[in-house]
């Protein structure tokens, strides 16, 4: 039984890190989950349904989105003139955070230039962030 | 097509969605129509959702002349709206903000409430049931007869070796 358990310990130490022993199938790392993000996003003629799709996607996953898929995601807002949907989009990442209170101004500060470039007002700056 | 009356909707949104789909409205007679506020359930829903940031459709499709001259304007840089138009926008498109969806609700001051109630009106059905349910208490448990009873048992010697007489000192006529 011991022998047994270091043979496979001795086996696991030698696997390559793109694929360990608990699933069989390749794990994505976070460039290429990020990287798929943003291309579906940047989709040119992307439709309104198809943004909302998404955008509930992303936000049930596990994670707050990286600025770069944000950055994507309100371009694709700035096509459909949904500026709306915009200032959503920054309440769900800030919601997303939780009690990890830093993130949320690390986001808006790496979006700070395109906020700026496309118009984006913050719920702060509107006054939707109080009651 | 599934009609959703308002009260429906109200167990729907609290989260209990088969008590949103048991039909209490089954053949209604014509003498009890009354006019409620249905939703076509076979339709796209707006909801507010911290999980679901982007409804399926805006909160208000029906937009007066000066609502849809925003939208027009909503097409040109953003940056020339004001923020009273910005917030006129986002109300046309959603009902609740984030922050009014997490607002405390001061629910659990009634869940609390009804179930210290309910505790105490328990409390009231007990103390009734003692004096009216309750038979008359066994004379068994009596402290005289259960003094008399021990010293029977003593007296038989119950359990000598490891139990209740071995705990009994005979000669000094006391527990060890």
């Amino acid at each position: 039984m011991l022998f047994f358990a270091a043979i496979l310990s001795l086996f696991l130490f030698l696997t390559p890190l793109a694929s360990r022993c608990y699933s069989h199938g390749k794990v994505e790392t976070e460039e290429e989950f990020d990287s798929r993000w943003v291309t579906y996003f940047s989709k040119p003629d992307i439709d309104a349904w198809e943004l909302r799709k998404g955008m509930n996607t992303l936000i049930g996953y596990d994670l707050v989105p990286e600025p770069k898929i944000l950055d994507s995601a309100l371009r694709a807002c700035r096509r459909l003139n949904d500026l709306a949907s915009a200032i959503r989009i920054l309440e769900a990442v800030k919601d997303k955070a939780g009690s990890h209170k830093e993130i949320y101004p690390y986001v808006i500060q790496e979006l700070k230039p395109t906020l700026t470039e496309l118009g984006i007002s913050t719920p702060e700056e509107l006054g939707i962030d109080k009651l | 097509m599934l009609r959703l009356t308002s009260s429906r909707l109200g167990s729907l949104l609290a989260g209990r969605p088969s008590a949103a789909l048991t039909s209490s409205s089954k053949g209604r007679p014509a003498s009890q129509q009354k006019v409620s506020d249905s939703v076509d359930m076979s339709r796209p829903t707006y909801y507010d959702r911290v999980d679901m940031p982007l409804p399926d459709k805006p909160y208000k499709d029906v937009l007066s002349d000066a609502e849809e001259k925003l939208k027009q304007k909503e097409k040109g840089p953003w940056s020339q709206l004001t923020n009273e138009e910005k917030v006129a926008l986002y109300r046309l498109k959603f009902s609740q903000s984030y922050a009014e969806m997490k607002a405390p609700t001061g629910e659990w001051k009634t869940v609390l409430g009804g179930m210290l109630f309910f505790l105490g009106f328990t409390g009231l059905v007990v103390w009734w049931q003692r004096i009216y349910v309750y038979p008359p208490r066994p004379r068994t448990l009596e402290d005289d007869w259960k003094a008399r009873q021990l010293q029977r048992m003593l007296d038989m010697r119950i359990n000598p070796v490891e139990g209740l007489s071995s705990k009994w000192d005979y000669d000094k006529g006391q527990w060890k």
